[in-house]
């Protein structure tokens, strides 16, 4: 049976997820996210269109508490396992390209 | 080896003390850690200096708690202060929490004494511990066989006699899978009984902690230890937690149990037949039992495949390496969050970020992710009926005893498969819990599973109970 996944479209959504995948993951990759939707199936030709979907198990309402100032995470203990920090903040490389 | 409540009894009344209760346990790591591979991190010296608190605590006659100088192993996802917390992955390697779960802050305050930390299939995804970045463990009751997962190195340190007592997280079954294969007790509590806070994230609607023990009795203190609304949590449940431990003796009379054909289809028949036994084993006590059918129980592999790796690909979005664990440098930061993602992630965990950023991805969100909520609720309706007729449901917790190493890690579907009777519990937000019920191929547990709905866990106990006695445990 062939696969409802095309390497193209695992490929895509690798760099959606921002993983890069070797030639050979690419095609065991496709072999089995596709075993696994051909699985998912018999889901697909099931009339729900009068289904409510379930995101969460019970109704959830939203859980708010009073807007007041309490103590938080140490920001010296937190930067210190980052893997890079500066003038207390967290450091990356560089977000912008050169100018042209 | 005492049980946990032997143990809390001995230590408060003076015949025992945490410091003598915690060096059995070293000793019991020490002898087989390495050849088990149970723990990826053994705090001797936080285990010795909680024992010397419970003790000072007992000699000034103060109450030390519940768990007074009961040695207990955390599953490593969940974070305490100061000790590494790796999720068994690379990307978490080195990491020292600056900050406690709630559950380690409430076993520390019952005077539980946590020694380590154990090992996972990474970020709980697996069946088998086989996805551990630092390498599998291995069932003590046949090293050649997985302990199942992912919570298999605390089912591993209970089976081991490494400690009476340990907790771990059940998404799809990750508690009651490894309980079963390796012949304990497991619960699945209700969602949000206890606090996720501190729990790494792995899929957020699914995902709860819960006890496992040798004994109906110790996981029920365990659970009565952990449970209870926490402000930290926004999906904790509102009330304080239930008293169960007094309800463990109260049986079964009366209880209308029903056994559902879809919760043994598929097993092997020495399953099957533990289930059946389990079915007159309540009956003989009491219980009014019936077999009955939930179709809507078959989509339940299939909606657990796309939801929770929908979730996971958004809650492991997280690790980037901007604020903790690896970072592989790069030119530009998106090429860091690639290459970091790309050489911190094992095979499984990329598996399911890909399926679950498929699953949500524009142009298939409807036709996978929106129907997998629909069914979700297509199963909390069916649930709902069957616990119209009946209090709790009666099924195998897994197809088979533990699998060998290697059998099912070529085929993603194959292990996926081994919690295709625990998911269902899961996905509805329910309780459920795992007790050991005879022995199949080569002398190995077998597990059986009750199932109730939310709130429903002083029932599962009392029935539990009944199965352990009827299986020659007094």
């Amino acid at each position: 049976m062939s696969s409802p996944l095309r390497r193209e479209e695992v490929a895509y959504v690798a760099k959606l997820a921002r993983l890069s995948l070797s030639e050979d993951e690419l095609d065991l990759f496709t072999e089995q996210l596709g075993q696994v939707l051909e699985h998912a199936s018999d889901m697909k030709s099931l009339d729900l269109d009068n289904v409510v979907a379930t995101a969460h198990p019970f109704g959830l309402v939203n859980v708010v508490r009073e807007d007041e100032v309490r103590p938080s995470l140490d920001r010296d203990e937190v930067l210190a396992m980052a893997p890079d920090a500066r003038d207390g903040r967290f450091a990356v490389p560089r977000i912008m390209g050169e100018a042209p | 080896m005492k049980t946990a409540v032997q143990i809390a009894s001995d230590v408060r009344s003076g015949a025992s003390s945490a410091t003598e209760e915690l060096r059995t346990s070293l000793e019991a790591i020490r002898a087989r850690n390495e050849e088990l591979h149970v723990f990826l991190y053994v705090d001797e010296e936080g285990a010795e200096a909680a024992a010397t608190r419970v003790d000072a605590l007992v000699a000034k006659g103060d109450d030390p708690g519940a768990l007074a100088g009961v040695p207990l192993a955390v599953k490593d996802n969940m974070c305490q202060r100061g000790i590494p917390t790796t999720c068994a992955s690379k990307i978490l390697e080195g990491w020292r929490p600056p900050y406690s779960a709630t559950v380690v802050d409430r076993l520390v305050a019952a005077g539980a004494l946590l020694v380590g930390k154990t090992n996972l299939d990474e970020f709980a995804m697996g069946s088998s511990t086989e996805n551990s970045a630092f390498g599998p463990t291995r069932n003590p009751l046949d090293p050649s066989r997985v302990p199942g997962g992912s919570s298999g190195g605390s089912a591993a340190a209970v089976a081991a006699d490494m400690t009476p007592l340990a907790i771990g997280s059940d998404t799809g079954g990750s508690i009651r899978q490894p309980a079963a294969l390796c012949g304990l007790v497991g619960v699945k509590p209700t969602y949000g009984l206890v606090s996720r806070y501190g729990l790494i994230a792995f899929a957020s609607s699914l995902d709860q902690i819960g006890p496992f023990a040798k004994t109906v009795t110790d996981a029920a203190t365990l659970l009565e230890v952990i449970a209870g609304h926490d402000p930290m949590d926004s999906t904790s449940l509102p009330e304080p937690s239930p008293s169960l431990v007094a309800h463990v003796n109260d049986g079964v009379a009366g209880k209308r149990v029903g056994l559902v054909r879809e919760l043994i289809d598929g097993a092997d028949q020495e399953v099957i037949d533990a289930v059946g036994r389990a079915l007159e084993a309540l009956r003989d006590a009491g219980a009014v039992t019936t077999e009955l059918s939930i179709p809507e129980l078959r989509l339940g592999l299939s909606a657990y495949y796309l939801i929770a790796p929908a979730e996971a690909s958004s809650n492991l979005a997280r690790y980037d390496g901007v604020r903790y664990g690896l970072r592989v440098d790069a030119e530009d930061v998106t090429a860091m969050n690639e290459a970091t993602r790309t050489a911190g992630f094992g095979a499984e965990v990329k598996r399911r970020i890909m399926l679950g950023t498929y699953a949500l991805s524009a142009g298939y969100y409807d036709a996978y992710y929106g129907q997998a909520l629909k069914v979700r609720t297509q199963m909390i309706d069916a649930f709902a009926r069957a616990y119209g007729q009946v209090d709790l449901l009666l099924g195998a917790t897994t197809p088979s005893v533990a699998f060998a190493f290697g059998a099912k890690t070529s085929n993603p579907l194959s292990m996926y498969l081994s919690d295709v009777f625990t998911i269902p519990t899961n996905l509805a937000g329910e309780a459920a819990i795992s007790v050991p019920f005879g022995t199949g191929e080569a002398g190995l547990p077998i597990g059986v599973q009750l199932l109730g709905p939310g709130r429903s866990e002083a029932q599962l106990f009392s029935a539990a109970r009944v199965l352990e006695r009827a299986d020659g445990r007094p």
